[in-house]
């Protein structure tokens, strides 16, 4: 419906697809992480069933999730840490602005949360007149652009090496020594490492939340996640409520597929668990430890078409191997997660008619539910969307009076055959050489590409004919 | 072999072949006659859904679904020339009618009777084309809803082999999405061309004369793509091969 967002999404894939820097980056990571993953599982004998066993654990919490919910808070607060329970974004980022003004926080770190963007943390804190430092190197990255991630594992994957080492010399002092990875990511360590020190409050998000034990867990390849939970005097955690598992060995297995299905690898480098506030006798920690849980639409997805869809772990594979992403990267789709998983959720998160080019961006051609560690069935959710536009009313009345007369004739086969000759002998006109160049009503297929003509009649035409003219070969 | 062991199987031959390219119907017939079934076309059949089914109009869907259902419903087999024609009739059918009391269980019944035509050729009928010779090379592309939802893979390049004088060249990226997608291919081009763009770069790569595919729509995309850009390599739907037709004209050339 919406012109505005319409033309948005064609108009952000256009230039997309006019930027050979972003292709060639976009291919340099999707690349390397197909290779990967596609490694990683040769050597994952059990990978078949220990992705049914992922999904069955997700599935099992989801038809739970009070109980466990529950269980949850009840742990984390015996734990020492509070829980705080969020409806939608705006409450979540309500929560968590208090909380840091309750701290009296001038300077905030954060690391690496999806869930933040989904709720719009880092404007919020902007607003409210906190200093926000990203600690994940690639989101350190997009602060410094101005921008917002474009893939949920690699957030500043649109930018090229060579554009990075330009944002850093714009920006560090002193710049990097030169635009090598290994003197970028020291010139960002320097940057980082003094402002990790004087935070008053880290913010971070969870991979998974520990009924049993009231823990939360983060994962990461760069330990930032630790720097920023353990020297701020508060933490504060934001988490999705599809994040939770019974138990650290359930954690465990859907961190086998995680790792293995985002990066790779069979491991993180860090993975920790955060279970309440620094007690008597540790060396280190927060003194407080907050837990804000947002639902932002979750639990209503429970109950309709796109339950599926809370399974996911975020592991991103989805749009590695994604046609449509490998064409116009992350910021193309407009919303917190790109791909096909950000195809899906989008529209929950942002209404239909604000997305509703995503779930028609896709060939339908299913590699994305292939590598899904947790078997979620994306296409048949994108179905779903275009089900949900189409009885909405959002398809513009060209498209509704095609497909129209279109079923009027595929349901009477009579007439279909006659339109259908009359069609194919109008083409056959156009395509006397065989190919058609360029063809009226079908811009969008001859622009760019020929058309091949019919043949002959139609098959039934021929058919029948044959049948008529030469009975022997009916049987 | 005896009438009595003789399936009698029913040919949905798609719109796209109706209209665009009989000569795959024709090849689909002399083939499973050569695998020893008896083949009728029934004439109440047109499209399979598939322009509704995508644009989210169920109700059409529906509607195209029990006409489908009903023609074929008295055959041993509906047999369809398409990967994404038999994924829609085995698995869109039976879910757009799951609560139907009526309907229901006969789409299931039908989807469990319906097979794309080289996996019914081989899974089945167990069928190896004989005195098939083809001087040449080809590359075989893995349209996405016959690898995905109905498992082809091995069954076109077992019959493939089949084919003396015919060298198959690895395609790289051979499960990687051709960008046609249906209405996809009309509704976003410069996606759909980047994608096709892309397949086209790896079809020229291989080396090989022929591309060959198991779905029309898929064929077209890439056939088009490769003409646009002046390239020689024919393009042939794999049944056209097989039943044969690999020295006529391929997809797009002068009848
Ligand atoms: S939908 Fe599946 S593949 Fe995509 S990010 Fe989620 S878990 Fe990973």
């Amino acid at each position: 419906m919406n012109a505005t967002t319409r033309t948005g999404f064609k108009a952000r894939s256009d230039a997309a697809l006019a930027n050979p820097t972003l292709k060639t980056a976009i291919d340099r990571t999707t690349g390397t992480a197909e290779r990967k993953r596609a490694a990683a599982l040769a050597g994952f004998a059990e990978y078949e069933a220990a992705r049914s066993r992922g999904s069955a654990i997700k599935d099992h919490v989801i038809a739970n999730l009070d109980h466990y919910l529950e269980m949850f808070e009840r742990n984390a607060t015996a734990s020492g840490a509070k829980v705080h329970w969020a409806a939608t974004e705006s409450e979540a980022c309500d929560i968590v602005i208090r909380l840091c003004r309750e701290a009296g926080a001038k300077r905030v770190t954060r690391s690496k949360s999806m869930l933040g963007e989904e709720i719009g943390l880092p404007d919020a804190l902007g607003s409210a007149g906190i200093e926000r430092v990203e600690t994940d190197l690639a989101e350190h990255i997009i602060q410094l652009a101005g921008e917002h991630p474009s893939h949920i594992i690699w957030p500043a994957m649109h930018r090229t090496r060579e554009q990075v080492a330009e944002l850093f010399n714009a920006d560090h002092k002193p710049p990097p020594a030169d635009d090598e990875a290994a003197s970028m990511v020291q010139s960002a360590r320097h940057v980082l490492r003094g402002k990790f020190l004087s935070a008053d409050v880290g913010i971070s998000g969870a991979n998974f939340l520990i009924a049993d034990t009231g823990a939360t867990c983060t994962v990461t390849n760069e330990g930032n996640a630790e720097l920023t939970t353990t020297p701020p005097r508060v933490h504060i955690v934001t988490a999705g409520i599809e994040k939770l598992v019974p138990s650290t060995s359930h954690a465990m297995a859907l961190l086998r597929l995680l790792v293995r299905s985002a990066t790779g690898g069979e491991l993180t480098q860090y993975t920790t668990f955060h279970c309440g506030p620094k007690r008597p006798g540790d060396a280190d920690g927060p003194e407080k430890m907050h837990i804000v849980l947002v639902d932002n639409g979750r639990s209503e997805m429970i109950a309709n078409e796109f339950r599926d869809m809370l399974r996911c772990i975020r592991c991103g594979a989805c749009m590695n191997h994604c046609v449509v992403y490998r064409q116009i990267g992350g910021h193309a789709y407009g919303g917190t997660y790109p791909g096909p998983m950000g195809a899906v959720l989008t529209p929950v998160l942002d209404g239909l008619a604000q997305s509703r080019d995503l779930p028609f961006a896709c060939t339908m051609n299913g590699r994305c539910a292939e590598v899904c560690p947790v078997e979620i069935p994306l296409p048949t959710l994108l179905r779903a969307w275009r089900g949900r536009s189409w009885r909405a009313g959002l398809e513009g009345p060209r498209m509704r009076a095609g497909l129209a007369a279109w079923a009027g004739l595929a349901r009477r086969p009579g007439l279909y055959r006659m339109a259908s000759g009359i069609g194919v002998r109008a083409l056959r006109l156009l395509g006397r050489s065989g190919w058609i160049g360029s063809l009226p009503f079908a811009g969008g297929w001859t622009r760019h590409r020929d058309l091949p003509g019919p043949t002959g009649g139609t098959f039934m035409e021929r058919y029948t004919a044959r049948g008529a003219r030469r009975p022997e070969d009916r049987r | 072999m005896t009438r009595a062991t003789r399936p009698r199987v029913g040919l949905f031959v798609t719109c796209l072949v109706d209209a665009m390219r009989p000569e795959i119907g024709f090849a689909a017939i002399r083939l499973l006659e050569d695998a020893g079934c008896d083949v009728e076309v029934p004439t109440r059949q047109t499209c399979c859904g598939q322009p509704a089914y995508n644009s989210g109009d169920d109700a059409s869907t529906a509607a195209v679904a029990r006409q489908v259902i009903a023609a074929f419903e008295p055959f041993d087999h509906l047999i369809v020339p398409s990967g994404s024609c038999a994924g829609t009739i085995r698995h869109g059918y039976p879910a757009l009618l799951a609560s139907d009391a009526d309907w229901g269980p006969r789409a299931a019944r039908l989807a469990e009777k319906t097979h794309e035509i080289m996996s019914y050729l081989v899974d089945i009928r167990d069928y190896t084309p004989g005195g098939l010779r083809l001087e040449g090379s080809a590359t075989y592309h893995d349209s996405c809803a016959g690898l995905r939802e109905l498992g082809i893979h091995d069954q076109p390049r077992r019959l493939l082999a089949a084919v003396d004088g015919l060298e198959m060249r690895p395609l790289d990226g051979e499960n990687v999405c051709c960008g046609f997608g249906g209405m996809f291919c009309v509704k976003y081009p410069a996606i759909s061309d980047a994608i096709v763009g892309e397949k086209a770069d790896t079809v020229e790569r291989s080396g090989a004369d022929m591309l060959l595919a198991g779905d029309l729509g898929c064929l077209m995309n890439m056939a088009g793509k490769l003409n646009r850009r002046g390239s020689k390599v024919r393009c042939f739907h794999t049944i056209e091969i097989l039943a044969g037709g690999g020295n006529g004209p391929a997809i797009g050339e002068k009848p």
